[in-house]
């Protein structure tokens, strides 16, 4: 599922495991949770650092968990949908600087997983960016393309949201989707630490900096709270 | 304080003296009556703000705001908001021609403005409110997050970073940088000139204005979310 760990006053949270790290409740829960473990101990960290193991970084939601049982589908994509949410919501309100050490593909929600940071760091040597939503065919609801907007320069909005361009780390840097690019996951996650060991040393009030985040973003945040208020538009075509 | 002067239909106001320009209601009630008489001048047609002296503007007066914190911070804030609805507000495009350092509130009037143009050297942008652990009001967020890319406003407000006039350039933060001061400011004339050139019609400009920027003046105008001052703020 996941771990957390703290490293040189630095909490990194790992997606862990060789598979695709697709979002279903189980796994929400527990990046919640761990998520509610660093907000508890802000005091004691610099930063936290979302990665991966493996090849991807995530490819969004449990498709194959929505379709389990025919049945339930429509109840089930309601359910992901709104805990999604909870999660984007969780990491756009966490009490510390957000630094996704992006080691590998970031599809559809893994995309938003990585957008929903302060920062993105990326190896250099496979992965890659990619809003997969048209490919797939599945809606991004209001919250998603606020965050979006919010995070990404207008110039690539239609490439990246309507035509699914996949945006490997070179790319990805010249777009301002990503902060730095690394040769490895290694040297990705080691550079994120440093610049993390960094932002500490500002010694930032945490209250400050999330409300300044909060309404730097006051946007997407109305957006996340309503969809996790009233529940979210549902995934067609599945 | 300030001073105003009409080149042709440009009208050149120069945020004046050798100190940092700091906002206080006098030098505020100072600048808006010069925004005033823009707006009221039936050839106006283009206004440039600009600076002597090493800085553009280090923002609020916080020793004017220390001498009663309770009572001098909101009528400040209130005081600012409204300066900054007056320069979203006017009739005719605006350049802010930035000939030194601008920080914190003196970065978020050159926010305010159309355009910016930088000189090159000795002239940093900094919002620098997050190293001294102060909050920025909605309002003047609203402001920010309408004038910058999405990159450079995370780097801006979650970086507190500190740009010089290539880098704010690459950011976008400005629209062009030039050699020294001089050579800033008779761009920023010129293109006024340019601007004033087009004829356009007052009323028009400003509702063009309020509309590419949704929801600013309403946030500024709203005067709400008090700018609460935490105990903990180094200054």
């Amino acid at each position: 599922m996941c771990s957390l760990q703290k490293r040189d006053g630095v909490f990194i949270l790992t997606l862990s495991g060789e598979g695709e790290h697709r979002f279903n409740p189980p796994l929400i829960d527990f990046i919640l949770s761990a998520l509610a473990h660093v907000n508890q101990n802000a005091h004691l960290a610099s930063a936290l650092i979302t990665t991966n193991d493996g090849k991807f970084f995530s490819n969004g939601l449990d498709l194959q968990w929505l379709s389990e049982f025919s049945s339930s589908r429509e109840n089930r994509s309601q359910i992901l949908v709104f805990k999604f949410g909870q999660l984007l919501t969780a990491l756009m309100e966490l009490k510390l600087p957000s630094i996704a050490a992006v080691c590998g593909h970031a599809s559809a929600g893994g995309f938003f997983l990585a957008l929903a940071h302060d920062y993105r760091f990326m190896r250099k040597d496979r992965g890659f960016l990619y809003m997969s939503e048209v490919d797939v065919g599945i809606v991004i609801p209001p919250s998603g393309m606020s965050i979006v907007r919010s995070k990404v320069d207008s110039r690539y909005l239609t490439e990246i949201v309507l035509g699914g361009r996949k945006y490997t780390a070179p790319m990805a840097f010249k777009a301002g989707l990503v902060d730095s690019v690394h040769d490895n996951s290694a040297k990705t996650l080691e550079a994120a630490i440093d610049a993390a060991v960094k932002m500490g040393q500002k010694n930032w009030n945490k209250e400050v900096y999330l409300q300044l985040r909060l309404s730097l973003f006051s946007e997407p945040m109305e957006k996340l709270r309503l969809g996790t208020k009233e529940g979210s538009p549902l995934l067609s075509r599945l | 304080m300030c001073s105003l002067e009409k080149r042709g239909r440009v009208y050149v106001l120069t945020l004046s003296g050798e100190g940092d320009h700091r906002f206080n209601p006098s030098t505020i009630d100072n600048i808006a009556a010069a925004l005033k008489e823009v707006q009221d001048s039936p050839d106006a047609g283009a206004l440039v703000t600009t600076n002597e002296g090493r800085y553009f503007s280090n923002g609020l007066d916080i020793q004017w705001i220390s001498q009663n914190p309770d009572a001098h911070l909101s009528t400040i804030r209130i005081k600012f908001e409204n300066l900054l609805a007056s320069f979203m507000r006017l009739g005719v495009p605006t350049i802010a021609a930035i000939r030194g350092h601008a920080a914190a509130g003196g970065f978020i009037l050159a926010l305010a403005h159309d355009y910016r143009f930088m000189k090159g050297d000795r002239s940093v942008l900094y919002m620098s409110e997050l190293d001294h652990g102060m909050k920025l009001p909605r309002s003047l967020m609203a402001v920010v997050r309408s004038k910058l890319l999405p990159a450079a406003s995370r780097d801006v407000v979650l970086g507190a970073g500190k740009f010089s006039a290539q880098t704010a350039l690459e950011g976008r933060i400005v629209d062009s940088v030039y050699a020294d001061s001089a050579q800033t400011l008779e761009a920023a004339i010129s293109e006024a000139q340019k601007l004033a050139s087009r004829g356009w019609k007052k009323s028009i400009y400003s509702e063009l204005r309020l509309g590419v920027f949704p929801g600013v003046v309403e946030e500024l105008d709203a005067h709400r979310d008090p700018y609460l001052f935490p105990a903990s703020a180094k200054l």
